[in-house]
């Protein structure tokens, strides 16, 4: 089996890892807010903005740290917007979530056109951030302990969201909201404010999700260039069923499926790229087929609250 | 989610409260709610043409005037309509029930693929007429089908139809692309492309116009489905299912049928808008070409809060922008996308608009 050399795969895991974490973190971002009612279709509008601010921020500053955190605050921006029209005013989540996501694609595209059409500049990537000494476990380290601070975040995540669904009240509240928000409202916890705050931060996992594939995987902002991703996390955070071990999972599967192509022209194999393109969607439809009657959702997701309403 | 699917609530309370205002003040009242975000929508739209340096008065006039003043441009227009009305009335059939197929872009295009495919092989054997019936027939069948497997999850699993559909449309456009690649191309040409159908064997203008026939397909796809839906006891079952699917099955309809034939009704006609396309205007397909229409088709009929007369207009209005926009991309420099982000704000500032309406009437009635 010469196809299994290391640097083939070295790459197929650096590249699952690439293409993982911003599944990762728009993952963990949608299952927050569907557990909390809201259905966000405009995921992919609020990485895709994410990515455009977060480049533009690190590109004028100089300092990646900065891109991400632009990009989290773009991507709370477009949220701020479905928090106001879906939670707030009560309008459909779906189609203002195809709205946000045309807004997104359009404005970024409009003001990639204006500020780098001519000079497409690039950033240098990111500096790593080795953790000492497990950065020198051979074939380990290099592809776990040795990675920028957005991936450690997205690790921590994993960890801090399970224990929040599981062991506090505002993960119970967050239950509640999606679930049967009128039993939160009579426990005396304002259903609005919990689902708004799920959904900015949600905006802030995705924007800075996307701000990972402009800066740190992709080192330029291209228009439309997420790519069906926030999608992809939206499948991802309704196969998890509430776990966010199991978004882990699924990104690292998919992400491994999207760097399949890279790993197999390392290997010297010529395999069309619409061909692997489609492998993670297929990948989804079996997985649905196989495990999909278990895809539990929350009851009211999709519902918007009226308080006092029947 | 209820039967209409407004985008806020209905507006049959708002009617009825609007008999008993007085009647000039009813009218300005509706002609506010509908003109009123269209004006917001051109006057952000303006700000934002006018952040990027644009001027946006001559953007907006040059824009009408190469879109509907000039005869060509009337004509593309019009042409672009057909399958743009025929993805309408996809959707149309389908939120009506309260289906969410977000599926179009991978059945218009898997559907435009095989009928580029097959046509300009097939018309050496049949005649005119009996090809485009062909190709019509292929991409509604193409589209069908690709329609099916979200179709049967929905029914029997209960599987969220908004993710299948999704998915399937991702991997529809992937596959399209592999088949114009790999087993359809052209092999008169070194461009990655199908065989095209000669302008002579497509469908047939109208008058002496420029305007493709594919129009008076749309229109009647589109009116049809709105008659069917509003009028027939079909379009009636129909829309229990979408406004209370248990209630549904109590009164005895087979919701898993019903589910089936409204998927297979909206993906045939978005696989149609792929066959209009290739027969009425491109004749073949490229490489990585994908319009795209369904995502911004949507927000279209629900503007028009699902009605078909409604979505015509509507669609002439969005068919105008781009056809204007593009033309204006070439000549001012402002790039077509900027017709995208004008449908985003209406959407938005037509549901803000609601959304206080809603309010007002509410006060009133206090």
């Amino acid at each position: 089996m010469a196809l299994f050399t290391q640097s083939f795969v070295i790459t197929l895991f650096l590249g699952a890892i690439a293409a993982g974490i911003p599944l990762l973190l728009a993952g963990l971002g949608e299952q927050l807010s569907e557990k909390a009612g809201v259905m966000n279709i405009g995921l992919e509008g609020m990485m895709l903005f994410g990515a455009y601010t977060g480049f533009l921020a690190a590109w004028a500053s100089g300092s990646p740290s900065l891109g991400f955190i632009a990009g989290a605050g773009g991507g709370v921006v477009v949220a701020s917007l479905m928090a106001l029209l879906c939670v707030r005013l009560g309008l459909n989540q779906i189609v203002t979530g195809i709205a946000l996501t045309l807004a997104a694609e359009g404005l970024t595209a409009l003001l990639h056109f204006v500020q780098f059409s001519r000079t497409y500049p690039r950033l240098d990537g990111v500096a790593p951030l080795p953790i000492w000494p497990l950065s020198e476990i051979p074939f380990v380290g290099p592809v776990l302990f040795n990675n920028n601070a957005v991936f450690y975040l997205a690790i921590v995540l994993v960890v801090v969201f399970s224990w929040i669904y599981r062991q506090t009240h505002l993960g119970a509240a967050l239950l509640a909201a999606g679930d049967k928000p009128a039993a939160l409202d009579a426990a005396g916890v304002d259903v609005m404010r919990t689902r708004a705050m799920a959904v900015l931060i949600t905006g802030a996992l995705a924007g800075l999700g996307g701000a990972y594939m402009s800066i740190a995987v992709a080192g330029v902002f291209v228009p439309f260039m997420s790519h069906g991703n926030g999608f992809i996390a939206i499948v991802l955070a309704m196969l998890a069923r509430g776990r966010p071990l199991w978004v882990l999972g699924g990104a690292l599967l998919f992400g491994g499926s999207l760097s399949l192509t890279t790993a197999l022209q390392v290997a010297g194999i010529d395999v069309p790229t619409d061909v692997i393109q489609m492998l993670p969607f297929a990948m989804v439809m079996v997985v649905l087929l196989v495990a999909g009657r278990k895809a539990a959702l929350p009851q009211a997701l999709g519902e918007s609250f009226v308080r006092g309403a029947r | 989610m209820t039967d209409e699917q407004a985008i806020a609530q209905p507006a049959q309370q708002s009617h009825g409260r609007a008999t008993r205002d007085s009647s000039a003040n009813a009218s300005l009242r509706v002609l506010a709610v509908s003109i009123g975000p269209l004006i917001a929508a051109l006057v952000v739209g303006a700000i934002l043409l006018l952040a990027m340096g644009f001027n946006p008065v001559s953007y907006y006039s040059y824009v009408v005037q190469r879109a509907i003043f000039s005869p060509s441009g009337l004509e593309a227009t019009l042409t672009r309509m057909g399958p743009l009305l025929l993805i309408a009335a996809s959707l149309i059939v389908a939120f009506r029930a309260g289906i969410w197929n977000l599926g179009g872009d991978g059945q218009y295009l898997l559907a435009a693929v095989f009928v580029a495919a097959t046509v300009p092989l097939t018309m050496n054997v049949l005649p005119v007429w009996a090809n485009l019936l062909l190709g019509l027939l292929i991409g509604a069948v193409v589209g069908a089908i690709w329609g099916i497997l979200p179709a049967i999850l929905k029914a029997w699993q209960g599987i969220n139809e908004i993710i299948t559909t999704l998915m399937m449309s991702f991997l529809g456009v992937s596959l399209a692309n592999v088949l114009v690649k790999l087993a359809f191309l052209d092999p008169a040409t070194t461009t990655p492309q199908t065989r095209t159908l000669p302008v002579e064997a497509r469908l047939p203008r109208l008058f002496d116009t420029a305007t493709s026939s594919g129009l008076l397909i749309g229109l009647f796809a589109v009116i049809a489905v709105h008659l069917i839906m509003t009028r027939t006891s079909f379009g009636m079952r129909l829309r229990l299912v979408g406004a209370n699917p248990r209630a549904a099955v109590h009164a005895g309809l087979s919701v898993p049928t019903l589910t089936v034939a409204v998927f297979a009704i909206s993906a045939a006609l978005a696989g149609l808008s792929g066959a209009v396309d290739i027969l009425g205007t491109h004749g073949n397909v490229r490489a990585d070409w994908n319009p795209a229409y369904t995502l911004t088709v949507v927000p279209l009929v629900f503007l028009a809060r699902l009605n078909g007369f409604g979505s015509i207009a509507y669609v002439f209005l969005f068919s105008a922008l781009t056809i204007g926009g593009e033309s204006a991309a070439r000549r001012i420099g402002v790039p077509s996308f900027f017709s995208l982000v004008i449908v985003a704000i209406l959407l938005i500032t037509l549901g803000l608009a609601e959304y206080l309406d809603k309010r007002h009437q509410e006060r009133v009635r206090r």
